[in-house]
């Protein structure tokens, strides 16, 4: 009994230990989304390319899709851009834009250099959109299902790797 | 002269800095100390080790302009607090809030404290009751037989 009452702070302090050294090299960059599994907030915004186009959080349902947070003052969003055009020239899959912070014909001249992945671009000059989705650094990609609802959040560049990861959270949404 | 005109020109571009920084006009000087309370509290998150009044990120300045707007709208500061936490999560508070996630970081340095504490007074109570001088009384009457003839023993050597 007495042994076990001199080793117990011992063990919690081990199990302290463990807890907080698993801790170490964690990515604190990206903070968990507190979106997930909401509908995507609700917005009216125009379309990037088409001004008189307005578009609203419904025009984003009907199949899993990807939201993807971009701009052209976002060096990341440069580095990832081939990557978003070969996921749609290969695998067919539906991206939509959030042109986060942006000038329209900045946007535009950019699309038509590096090529258009995106179904459709919102225009959000202002980052209302960004702010209610809680973006806080481009780019971000959300993962949608077909109802328009939040799954899953990545923060920084969709590389072949994190796409991997996301194919398959998308193929999951597609079968339920 | 030179000096002083110095002088001069530095505290003027000290003040047009300051200028640059404080732009938020307010409509009472009570809303202009809860924005600048807020503001001190509310983690930046891009920038995770400041909070959105010392941090220049865009995303900190966006939310300084999107609480000055709240708070000029009328909103308490359980609103602001709730509209932070419902885009960016717990994570923008700087004190988090105490719910069953946080009971752990809340109490949990207390706990260890209470823990010690009860070790600490275990340990040395069994300490004192083992303390040297005082006879034993856990012999059986056997033992003390043999004790004593022991004792003896040595005695008539």
């Amino acid at each position: 009994m007495r042994r076990l009452i001199v080793i117990f702070p011992l063990v919690l302090f081990v199990a302290l230990g463990l807890f907080l050294w698993n801790g170490i090299g964690k990515n604190t960059e990206s903070i968990p989304s507190p979106l997930i599994g909401k509908a995507v907030p609700e917005f009216s915004l125009s379309d990037l390319l088409d001004e008189q186009q307005i578009i609203t959080a419904a025009d984003l349902k009907g199949r899993p899709a990807l939201l993807n947070v971009w701009a052209t003052w976002c060096p990341t969003c440069k580095a990832e851009h081939a990557q978003l055009n070969r996921m749609v020239q290969n695998e067919g899959v539906t991206i939509y834009g959030v042109n986060y912070k942006d000038d329209r014909e900045k946007a535009k001249i950019w699309l038509d250099n590096y090529r258009n992945p995106y179904a459709v671009n919102i225009y959000d000059p202002e980052g209302k959109l960004g702010l209610n989705l809680g973006v806080y650094g481009a780019p971000e990609t959300f993962l949608l299902d077909a109802q328009g609802v939040i799954r899953y959040k990545h923060i920084g560049a969709i590389d072949e790797r994190v796409w991997n990861d996301l194919r398959e959270r998308m193929k999951l949404l597609e079968v339920n | 002269m030179i000096r002083h005109a110095l002088l001069v020109i530095l505290l003027s571009v000290s003040a047009l800095a300051n200028a640059a920084i404080d732009t938020y006009e307010f409509k009472d000087d009570a809303t202009r100390e809860r924005f600048q309370s807020l503001a001190a509290e509310l983690r930046c998150p891009k920038c995770q080790n400041q909070n959105i009044a010392d941090s220049n990120s865009p995303i900190a300045e966006d939310l300084r302009n999107e609480l000055h707007r709240m708070l000029e709208e009328g909103a308490d500061d359980q609103q602001v607090i709730d509209f932070m936490v419902g885009r960016y999560g717990e994570f923008v508070l700087y004190r988090p809030r105490m719910t069953e996630q946080t009971y752990l970081l809340w109490y949990g340095p207390a706990g260890l404290l209470v823990i010690g504490v009860v070790v600490v007074l275990l340990v040395s109570g069994k300490r004192k009751k083992a303390e040297p001088g005082k006879p034993k009384a856990n012999l059986s009457d056997a033992e003390k037989q043999k004790l004593d003839q022991l004792l003896k023993q040595e005695q008539t050597k």
